[in-house]
């Protein structure tokens, strides 16, 4: 029987491949990825460690500097807000209002965000109000 | 304008009803018979394994098989053809 | 017209479900006249869906603000081109565009095995109504395109500037026409399975074009993304591994799975378990992508949220997880394997390792696209992952990919021989290693994993480009003609093997583009005034002077207002290229900025300057710094703001466009300093050629013809048969068989 034998260490390699990649892709994507959060979940952050913040572009709060952006981000739903010190490329539809993501760090009392990370979401087509909209 | 859209869209409830029920209608539709099925499998089959025995003699002309193993291989989906040939036979 | 159009879809949803019950009712009943009464639902469905598109487009071309999806997505200042493609841009007006292709697309596959597959072919069709009767509905009860609005008004909201790009008009029918094909394979396996038929060979043989084609559009689909991004977004890059990017590379994937897995069942009865379960996971991925689009339960670039869609489409993607997995366990005893792998070194052996890298490959960009979830369900925190995990993983599993689409066509199919193997390999190999022996030497070895790519790319295009080269060798040994000749009757011949190896040079291409412009693109930000340059990489990018200018639709109303420059690109002391970078301000109708604001404040969009290169892409994007002409809007927002209802719109109109003109005016003439966004890219046209060579391929592959050699062949072959009836051959008996025709004497 060996062709049988074959087959069965065969599969036994593709599995535990398989399994190795999928130990591999939890533990790296538990290390890799960054907290998401909102603004008023920031009240506790812990100073070097970083986070993927979420939430929208408070007005009046945009001030460009010489390489990035300083600006303020609230909450989706709410008032509770934190600086961002920016540094970086600001992309195309980045305006006061739009939801914005960043991955920010804590330095002192500001929150810097990492450089090239501020994503800024595309008005979407598929919202309610309708009034704007984005490619699919 | 409202009339007009009724109008059009009662021709459009006829037109469809008229299609849909043709076949039901008239009911010399081209009835196959499961016979006709394997057969259009068979036929299948055996283009499938034409196919591979062309890929084979293509694998040998650019040169991933030996004469040796061409011939081997060539006999044995060549037997395996024949075997399709004979189900048609048995079916036709 | 509005209500002919809604009344349209509600007659095309009622067809679909009455359609659904005529096919399942003619199979199980075995009545051929109920089948065929469901076949013709899917025409009719099709012919609906045509006839309501059509009012929407006649709509939007025609600017008719009464439909309020007209009004909230086009204007009377949005050009005609993006006017059409406007029509998709809603959210049910790409539901609409889904139905359209879906019952297209069913209608052809239905139409050419009308005369076949008559045990499957009523399953899949009552499948196929099904994902029509699902789409209908949310067009009739959850999101019609048919909305009037009571009170018109006079102007709409327009098409997003960042839409207004050439591609628009083609990636999202592209991208949709690839989802709805794969529904065409995903709908004949439910139904082979259901039938027992998964080992049939005839329903693989009329699908497989079809899963081709899929796997065609939804790459070209995905192409134009990537291109949209890079020369309209304004960040430079082509992928970023967002989660609506993956969304329309994960069923592709599969599917690229899918058509190199199903040769081994087409031939050999093998792997029909896989075979189905990637089928049906490349069906539910396509669904999926065409419902993360729409949820926003997922933080994207694209920020597509607060749809109602959520439940049905959850609804619907848990039924054919569900059903799916369902029908191939209740099956199992139909997917035993008719035959063994003969070899280690064969093709098919290749092919399943190909197999197991792509779907580790989907199964990597899956994890990472819905770890979000994940983390939440896991921890109660949401947490994401970003580019660099997804290379991390990515990277040396298209390595590996690379490397096999290179070594597959040098094997034999069953069972190769290994000496010739060796020999096939030998050239190939050692110039690939000739050649990163010489881009280590010029220091590419900084960069390893790009090293390897070159390697492994060039190993492909030497194999491949070697496959070509005996094939025409063949030829010339058979037929005796010229070589360009005989490449074209070899591939023509073999439209599928010679198809295949094309497409695997283009990916080369591709991915030796990717690798480079990632490793060793050069970008720096960076703020100048007139007259001031900077250097990047080699390139120096001098701006030399500002430019403005304000665009008028055809009615006198203003579009957009542009700021741009012209750069000078210089190397070394050669000017190499002039770009112009603008960036584009669109008016908006908020009421709360003031009237001059309105222009500045409103959506903004970039044109990049760029100089693309067989060697190297040059670059550019500018912000003008709007800040410098603040005061100057702030005074204009008060002067009209002071007159205001105190003059005729008439008159109002025309000050402002005096101030407008003012300001681009001034702002040419003393132009304040803006940022730019430069990079140089080495080979990013790479990308774009190798696409083109796979969708090349893709197209021989998929070219329809057999039908007509078949025929050819058939009709020699009674020929043949009278002539040997007849006790002789005719005249010129190599012309019989050659154009079928029987020669005038041969009754005689």
């Amino acid at each position: 029987m060996q062709p049988a034998r074959k087959r069965k260490i065969r599969l036994v390699v593709a599995l535990s491949a398989a399994v190795l990649l999928a130990i591999a892709l939890v533990y790296t994507s538990i290390n890799a990825s960054s907290e998401s959060v909102s603004p008023s979940q920031l009240a506790t952050a812990k100073a070097g460690v970083s986070y993927q913040l979420t939430g929208k572009v408070q007005d009046g709060s945009v001030h460009a500097t010489s390489d990035g952006v300083n600006f303020r981000v609230r909450d989706r739903n709410g008032t509770a807000s934190v600086p961002v010190t920016y540094t970086g490329t600001v992309p195309d539809p980045f305006k006061v209002g739009r939801e914005v993501i960043v991955t920010v760090r804590k330095e002192g009392s500001t929150f810097v965000g990492e450089r090239d990370s501020l994503v800024t979401k595309c008005p979407s087509k598929f919202t309610e109000d309708a009034t704007q909209n984005q490619k699919s | 304008m409202d009339v007009l859209a009724f109008l059009v869209i009662v021709a459009v409830i006829v037109a469809i009803a008229t299609v849909l029920s043709a076949p039901l209608r008239n009911r010399k539709v081209d009835a196959r018979d499961a016979r006709g099925d394997r057969l259009d499998e068979l036929e299948a089959r055996k283009q499938a394994k034409y196919g591979e025995i062309r890929d084979a003699e293509m694998d040998f002309k650019t040169g991933k098989l030996s004469q040796a193993d061409h011939t081997l291989l060539d006999r044995q989906l060549r037997a395996e053809a024949m075997e399709i040939l004979r189900a048609i036979d048995r079916e036709g | 017209m509005a209500i002919v159009g809604r009344a349209l879809l509600i007659l095309a949803l009622v067809v679909a479900v009455y359609g659904i019950f005529a096919s399942i009712f003619g199979a199980r009943r075995n009545r051929p006249d109920w089948v065929v009464s469901g076949r013709r639902a899917v025409y009719t469905v099709a012919a609906l869906a045509t006839a309501a598109f059509a009012i929407l487009e006649v709509a939007f071309l025609t600017s008719d603000f009464s439909y309020a999806t007209v009004a909230s997505h086009s204007s009377t200042t949005t050009p005609l081109f993006y006017r059409a493609a406007a029509a998709w841009s809603s959210q049910e007006g790409s539901l609409m565009l889904w139905l359209w292709l879906l019952s297209m697309w069913s209608s052809l596959v239905l139409f050419l095995t009308r005369k076949q597959l008559r045990i499957v072919a009523p399953y899949a069709t009552a499948v196929l109504l099904g994902f029509a009767a699902f789409f209908g509905s949310l067009l009739v009860f959850f999101n019609t395109p048919f909305g009037v609005l009571s009170q018109p008004p006079a102007e709409g909201v327009g098409l997003n500037p960042l839409l207004r790009h050439p591609s628009m008009m083609i990636h999202p029918p592209m991208l949709y026409s690839g989802y709805t094909l794969f529904a065409v394979p995903f709908a004949f396996a439910i139904g082979a399975l259901i039938t027992r038929q998964v080992g049939a060979a005839d329903w693989i043989r009329s699908t497989r074009r079809f899963a081709l084609g899929a796997w065609f559009f939804l790459g070209i689909g995905i192409l134009l993304g990537a291109r949209w991004s890079y020369t309209e977004l304004g960040w430079g890059g082509y992928w970023a591994w967002d989660p609506v990017e993956n969304a329309s590379l994960l069923p592709w994937l599969t599917g690229t799975a899918f058509i190199h897995s199903i040769m081994i069942q087409e031939k050999r009865g093998m792997l029909k378990i896989w075979n189905v379960s990637l089928v049906l996971a490349t069906g539910i991925l396509a669904i999926l992508g065409t419902f993360l689009v729409r949820s926003g339960i997922l933080d994207s670039i694209h920020a597509f949220g607060g749809s109602t869609l959520g439940v049905p489409f959850v609804t619907l993607i848990a039924v054919m997880i569900a059903g799916s997995i369902g029908l191939v366990v209740w099956r199992r005893e139909a997917l035993r394997s008719e035959n063994r792998l003969d070899s280690l070194l064969s093709r098919e052996a290749v092919f399943l390792a190909n197999n197991l890298v792509l779907v580790a490959m989907a199964f990597v960009v899956f994890w990472g696209t819905f770890w979000p979830l994940i983390a939440e369900a896991l921890t109660g925190d949401r947490r994401s992952l970003a580019a660099p995990w997804f290379d991390r993983y990515t990277v040396p599993l298209a390595l590996v990919l690379v490397l096999l689409s290179g070594i597959g066509p040098v094997i034999a199919w069953r069972k190769a021989t290994a000496s010739n193997a060796r020999r096939n390999f030998l050239a190939p190999a050692a110039l690939a290693i000739v050649l990163g022996l010489g881009l280590a030497a010029a220091g590419v070895a900084s960069r390893p994993l790009a090293l390897i790519m070159f390697v492994v790319g060039a190993f492909v295009i030497v194999s491949v480009g070697q496959e070509f080269w005996r094939g025409i060798a063949v030829r010339r040994a058979l037929t005796g003609e010229w070589p360009p000749a005989a490449l074209v009757s070899l591939v023509a011949r073999n439209r599928r093997r010679y198809g295949g190896y094309l497409v695997h040079v283009g990916m080369a291409l591709l991915f030796i583009g990717v690798a480079a412009s990632t490793a060793f693109n050069d970008r720096h930000e960076v703020s100048l005034s007139a007259g001031q340059s900077a250097k990047v990489g080699d390139y120096s990018f001098k701006y030399l002077r500002a430019t403005s200018s304000i665009s008028k639709s055809k009615d006198g109303s203003l579009e957009k207002i542009t700021l741009g420059s012209v750069m000078s690109v210089s190397r070394g002391r050669k000017v190499v290229a002039t770009l112009r970078p603008t960036r584009g301000y669109y008016p908006t109708d908020d009421p709360t900025l003031g009237p001059v604001s309105r222009y500045f404040d409103g959506n903004a969009t970039s044109e990049v300057g760029l100089k693309a290169g067989l060697r190297r892409d040059l670059w550019a994007a500018m912000t003008p710094d709007l800040d410098a002409l603040q005061p100057q809007i702030d005074r204009g927002d008060q002067v009209f703001g002071a007159t205001a209802g105190k003059l005729t719109p008439m008159v109002e109109a025309q000050l402002l466009g005096v101030a407008l003109r003012g300001l681009a005016a001034g702002y040419l003439k003393n132009p304040p300093p803006a940022t730019f966004l430069l990079i140089t890219s080495p080979l990013v046209t790479w990308i774009w050629l190798g696409a083109i060579v796979v969708f090349l391929g893709g197209l021989i592959a998929m070219w329809p013809g057999d039908r007509d050699a078949v025929r050819r062949r058939v009709k020699a072959r009674y020929a043949a048969r009278v002539a040997q009836d007849l006790g002789r051959v005719p005249r010129g008996a190599q012309t019989v068989a050659a154009t079928g025709s029987v020669a005038p004497d041969a009754g005689s």
